[in-house]
């Protein structure tokens, strides 16, 4: 008899890894990323390479030189956290900027926590709200889309910024929509300012569709987010729609879509349980609500997205999974 | 109605039923056969044999060694060479009884003929005691002693006997063959034995990735005609076979935790025992032979076979005959991909409860390294018994033994779901699995304590 | 401006007056009454919490040996003669001297002497893989390599050596706690005397196969053929179920067994000089001859006097 291997059962294993598993997330970003290079142009372009690039980069030397442990770039995660990180910032972010946020990102709020599966929070958010309150400037100062090779990149604010100024001047939300020219349509499609990760509801959704098809994520957390958005903001606007934006608006602005579809189903920090992940949304999109309507800052997504990140470990504590002959 | 289907975790691994058209072939004998005197969940049998002895096929040659445990018989004729220890496919030694084959003569009184006998005996003692003496064990995985399954504890009620047809596991088809070609047989081993439990509903449970041999079934109960016995397709899905899972599929219960199936009313059966039952009761036919695959993933289609084997058959003789291992095999098995055991000698013969040799490639089988937990949650949406596998591997880390039985450590049925699901390719199973040991112990050694202050508190009242 | 501060000042010193006042009196109404001595008994104890002696941890054992009439049940192995020592004059008892004792790996189935049949692919864990199977080798009672004494040692004293495969005892650090041996499945480590100048002799196999099988599955197997047990003149070796044992108390460490030995089973450790193999053989030979002799000479004499008691 020859030396044959002999293990435990089970003998055999799912296709999926956690690298396919990240792959796939990279390719569910794909559209978005090539919908906001049409539209940014290079700018995206290059923020993007660098995210990506850097994050990739300190992941390899940290883990190799620093921590001297076997290097985790091969699970496709930094390059997660790369891409996510340069779609929530703004395509006229100079490179060094983005670096500082990769670095934060990488090395400060993934890896000194022990690495991938360890980080209390969301490594892309973290860094992008790094940068924002370090870096305001560059994160505030929106170019609008000008096409792939389009002339110099005019800066804007996005549709919410424009609607927290316009309120505290006394303006009316219906009013500051018909100046703007905004639609639904342009909102879905693309022709609005803001960073890569807000420009294309569409493109971000497609995505999330084929992550779900791939059975990647859940949809608790998402529907969840969208649902107490939606109800939140509808009883808001109900009561005053001068005062306060209509819920569709608010689903398709900002980060709402990219941070329910893709930051907050992040597997690590997000919860294990259906139940756990219906809370943990319901959470996000609560506090994003109040943000936005309440708070200085005109967009809440990723601050919710970090606060109930903190909330993880109760909840996982709190929802455990229907067992079986235990009633 | 949809198909029915359990309700807590499972996976989908492909079903890889490769050697589903191989008809069953009859193995010739080899010169020596090795009876093992462990072919069954409990104590070992006792030889009642001794060395020189002639033996015929059919013949008692171990006794039970206690309550759990069974008869074991002569799969062949001829002498007995020795008896002595011999390592199974573990490598571990246990008593075997070795057999020089000489011809192929049976006791008398055993009905070796095709003739399907539907006439079933009165006497329900008689039925369970052909079926003792005739050593039948469950087939389906865990051999445990089928006498003592089917004569449930006096005051407990059986409403549906289960015939486990789903064969949930990948690549196995012997079930399936005997399904197509035994079908009448297992439906009056399933009359018998519901006959035996006092006439409850069967159910033969049969998953949807075998739609001929559920057509079967069908046919052959119109042509039967025994009352109450009805065929259900069921999702694939594993592990649907299992027996808490099956028992839920089919009557929508849930057997508690430490409990038994028949504390919900249920009993479950594998077909290839209900098939045993028929030849012991209707053929006076110890269980002395099985249906085995011999299949893999690097095995050509036109290797693949279904034999009927004698238990005691040695693997390297069965596997010689078949064609020899193949190259690229890197991991033999006995028993499915999911549940099966690793071969470690070939040269360890089958017992009554063997169910194949499964050859895996390489890339199939081999463990890849371990990477960090992502916390996915992938291992407790897949494990069927609701258990949330990566927080026990934490809690085993911790030594954290309260949490490990809070967390019920002790239900783990060792299916493999969380280590097959796992995207980090963590061991879950093999870390969990000696802390279930662990807590088990606990848990009887307080019960046993308890008890033992019960009667102590009795004993002064007396 | 300057109230806000004040109150805050005021508010923050009331607070932290009300909480020591809690503290202190919880601090006074729940204090547990306990023997001075556990506290200075504790002090002196190595502190490695390594459970050795029994009990849980230093503390539990302190506790243990203030309460107990005498010092009998109670020894440090970790801390050994010297700690034990202070712990009787802490407590004034009177204190049995015990002989060091050191773990021993009582398996040498190296990659070379036990060829692998087969390649284990489980979780790195002795405990799992014992439990699963025989083990890669030929040999079901030998060391399966994957080290939980290691993870268990808590002194650093045991390593997996990669070229044999077996651990290794680091003797300086080993502290006869006795953890490897308890998480070893096959309990192939004894806890065993350390012998003088760290001298001793053992058997290092386990194997209970008969000598063809075990000799099969390894070549350092021993075989149970009992020349040791024949050779060894102090009795103390036994041999039962195929596998020889040598009682430390017994030996005199005079290599006889070691030499006569057919599979190098019979293992001695930090001799000063390496077994001169023949010169041993031919010691006993010699002595065998001479015991021939003299047996010879007994017989005849005996025999001479029974011709002389018949004649008479």
């Amino acid at each position: 008899m020859g030396k044959y291997l002999v293990s435990p059962n089970p003998h055999i294993h799912a296709k999926e890894s956690t690298s396919t598993l990240m792959r796939d997330v990279v390719i569910a970003l794909l559209p978005a990323v090539i919908v906001s290079v049409v539209f940014y142009g290079l700018g995206e372009l290059v923020v993007l390479g660098v995210s990506v690039a850097s994050c990739v980069l300190l992941e390899y030397l940290i883990t190799r030189y620093m921590l001297k442990k076997p290097s985790t770039v091969c699970d496709w995660s930094a390059a997660v956290t790369g891409l996510l990180l340069a779609m929530n910032l703004p395509a006229s972010t100079p490179w060094w900027v983005v670096v500082m946020g990769a670095i934060f990102a990488i090395g400060v709020a993934k890896l000194t926590f022990g690495g991938l599966g360890q980080n209390v929070f969301n490594p892309a958010i973290a860094g992008r709200v790094f940068l924002l309150v370090s870096y305001p400037t560059y994160m505030t100062s929106w170019a609008m889309p000008q096409g792939l090779f389009g002339a110099d990149a005019v800066s804007g604010a996005t549709p919410l910024g424009v609607i927290k100024e316009g309120l505290m001047q006394g303006a009316s939300v219906p009013q500051l929509m018909a100046e703007n020219g905004w639609s639904y349509g342009s909102m879905l499609f693309a022709n609005i300012g803001g960073s890569a990760g807000e420009i294309s509801a569409i493109a971000l959704l497609a995505g999330f569709v084929y992550l779900l098809v791939r059975g990647v994520i859940k949809p608790y957390i998402t529907l969840s987010i969208w649902a107490t958005v939606f109800v939140f903001s509808g009883l808001m606007w109900l009561i005053n729609p001068a005062q306060f934006t209509d819920p569709i608006f608010n689903l398709l602005t900002g980060g709402m879509i990219l941070g329910s579809c893709f930051m907050a189903t992040d597997y690590v920090t997000s919860p294990m349980s259906n139940k756990g992940g219906i809370l943990f949304g319901f959470g996000i999109g609560l506090i994003a609500m109040l943000i936005r309507y309440f708070g200085s800052y005109p967009e809440g997504v990723s601050f919710a997205i970090l606060i109930m990140n903190m909330c993880v470990p109760l909840i996982n504590r709190a929802f455990h999974q229907k067992k079986y002959g235990r009633a | 109605m949809g198909k029915r289907t359990f309700s807590i975790g499972g996976i989908h691994p492909h079903d890889n039923k490769i050697a589903r058209g191989c008809a069953i072939e009859v193995l010739p004998l080899p010169q020596t056969v090795y009876i093992s005197m462990a072919q069954h969940l409990g104590a070992p049998a006792k030889p009642v044999v001794a060395v020189g002895d002639k033996v015929k096929a059919g013949q008692v040659i171990a006794e039970p060694g206690g309550f759990i445990s069974a008869f074991v018989h002569s799969s062949v004729s001829g002498t007995v060479k020795s008896i002595a220890p011999r390592q199974d496919i573990a490598g571990n030694w246990m008593t075997h009884v070795e057999i020089a084959v000489e011809g192929d003569e049976w006791v008398e009184g055993v009905d070796l003929s095709d003739t399907l006998v539907t006439e079933i005996p009165e006497d329900r003692n008689a039925i369970l005691e052909k079926i003792k003496a005739c050593g039948i064990v469950g087939l389906g995985g865990a051999t445990f002693p089928a006498h003592v399954k089917l004569n449930p504890a006096p005051g407990s009620k059986t409403e549906c006997l289960i015939l486990n047809g789903a064969e949930c596991e990948p690549f196995l088809t012997s079930d399936y063959r005997i399904m197509l070609e035994k079908t009448k047989e297992i439906i009056v081993g399933a009359a018998i034995m519901q006959k035996v439990l006092g006439g409850c509903h069967t159910v033969i449970g049969i998953e949807e990735n075998k739609p001929e041999a559920i057509e079967a079934m069908q046919k052959a109960l119109a042509e039967l005609k025994y009352k109450n016995i009805e065929v259900m397709s069921l999702m694939k899905r594993y592990p649907q076979g299992g027996e808490k899972q099956l028992i839920d599929a089919v009557m929508h219960r849930q057997v508690k935790s430490g409990g038994l199936p028949i504390s919900v009313g249920a009993v479950v059966q594998n077909v290839a025992t209900s098939l045993a039952v028929y030849e012991a009761v209707q053929k006076n036919k110890p269980l002395v032979t099985n249906t085995m695959t011999i299949t893999g993933d690097c095995l050509p289609v036109e290797k693949q076979h279904n034999y009927l084997f004698r238990i005691g058959m040695p693997l390297s003789y069965i596997a010689e005959y078949a064609g020899g291992v193949p190259e690229k095999a890197a991991k033999l098995i006995s028993g499915g991909p999911m549940m099966g055991k690793a071969i470690a000698n070939l040269d360890a013969c089958t017992v009554k409860g063997s169910s194949s040799i499964l050859y895996l490639s390489e890339e199939t089988t081999k463990r890849k390294e371990e990477t960090s937990c992502i916390r996915c949650g992938r291992c407790a949406d897949a494990c069927p018994m609701g258990l949330e596998p990566h927080l026990l591997r934490r809690l085993v880390n911790a030594g954290d033994v309260e949490g490990l039985e809070a967390n019920a450590v002790q239900d783990c049925i060792e299916c493999g779901c969380c280590l097959y699901s796992c995207p980090a390719y963590i061991p879950l199973l093999d870390i969990i699995r000696p802390a279930k040991g662990q807590v088990m112990g606990i848990i009887r050694n307080r019960a046993a304590a308890a008890k033992a202050a019960a009667e102590a508190a009795k004993a002064p009242q007396k | 401006m300057t109230t806000t501060i004040i109150w805050t000042i005021v508010i923050l010193a009331a607070l932290g007056l009300v909480l020591s006042l809690i503290l202190f009196f919880v601090a006074k109404k729940f204090k547990v009454e306990e023997d001075p001595r556990i506290d200075e008994v504790e002090k002196v104890m190595p502190g490695a919490n390594c459970g050795g002696c029994g009990f849980a941890g230093c503390r539990a054992f302190a506790d243990a040996a203030v309460k107990a009439p005498n010092l009998d049940n109670n020894y440090c192995p970790v801390g050994g003669n010297d700690v034990m020592k202070k712990v009787a004059a802490i407590l004034g008892y009177e204190m049995k001297e015990k002989a060091p004792m050191v773990a021993v790996v009582r398996c040498n189935g190296t990659c070379e002497n036990r060829p692998r049949t087969n390649i284990y692919d489980g979780v790195k864990s002795c405990k799992v893989k014992a439990a699963l199977y025989s083990g890669d080798t030929g040999c079901a009672y030998g060391c399966v390599g994957c080290g939980d004494c290691v993870a268990a040692c808590q002194f650093g004293a045991i390593s997996m050596d990669p070229a044999t495969g077996l651990p290794v005892v680091d003797e300086n650090k080993c502290t006869a706690c006795g953890a490897c041996s308890k998480a070893c499945p096959k309990h192939v480590i004894e806890i065993r005397n350390k012998g003088p100048r760290n001298m001793r002799m053992y058997v290092s196999c386990i194997n209970k196969d008969k000598g063809p099988v075990a000799k099969k599955a390894c070549a350092a197997a021993c075989i149970g053929c009992g020349i040791c047990a024949k050779t060894c003149t102090h009795d103390a070796i036994t041999v039962q179920d195929n596998v020889a044992y040598i009682d430390f108390g017994k030996c005199k460490l005079c290599r006889e067994c070691e030499a006569m030995c057919p599979t190098g089973a019979i293992h001695g450790i930090n001799f000063p000089k390496p077994l001169d193999k023949d010169a041993v053989k031919a010691r006993i030979a010699e002595r065998k001859r001479k015991a021939k002799e003299a047996e010879d000479a007994a017989k005849a004499a005996a025999a001479a006097a029974e011709t002389n008691k018949e004649e008479a």
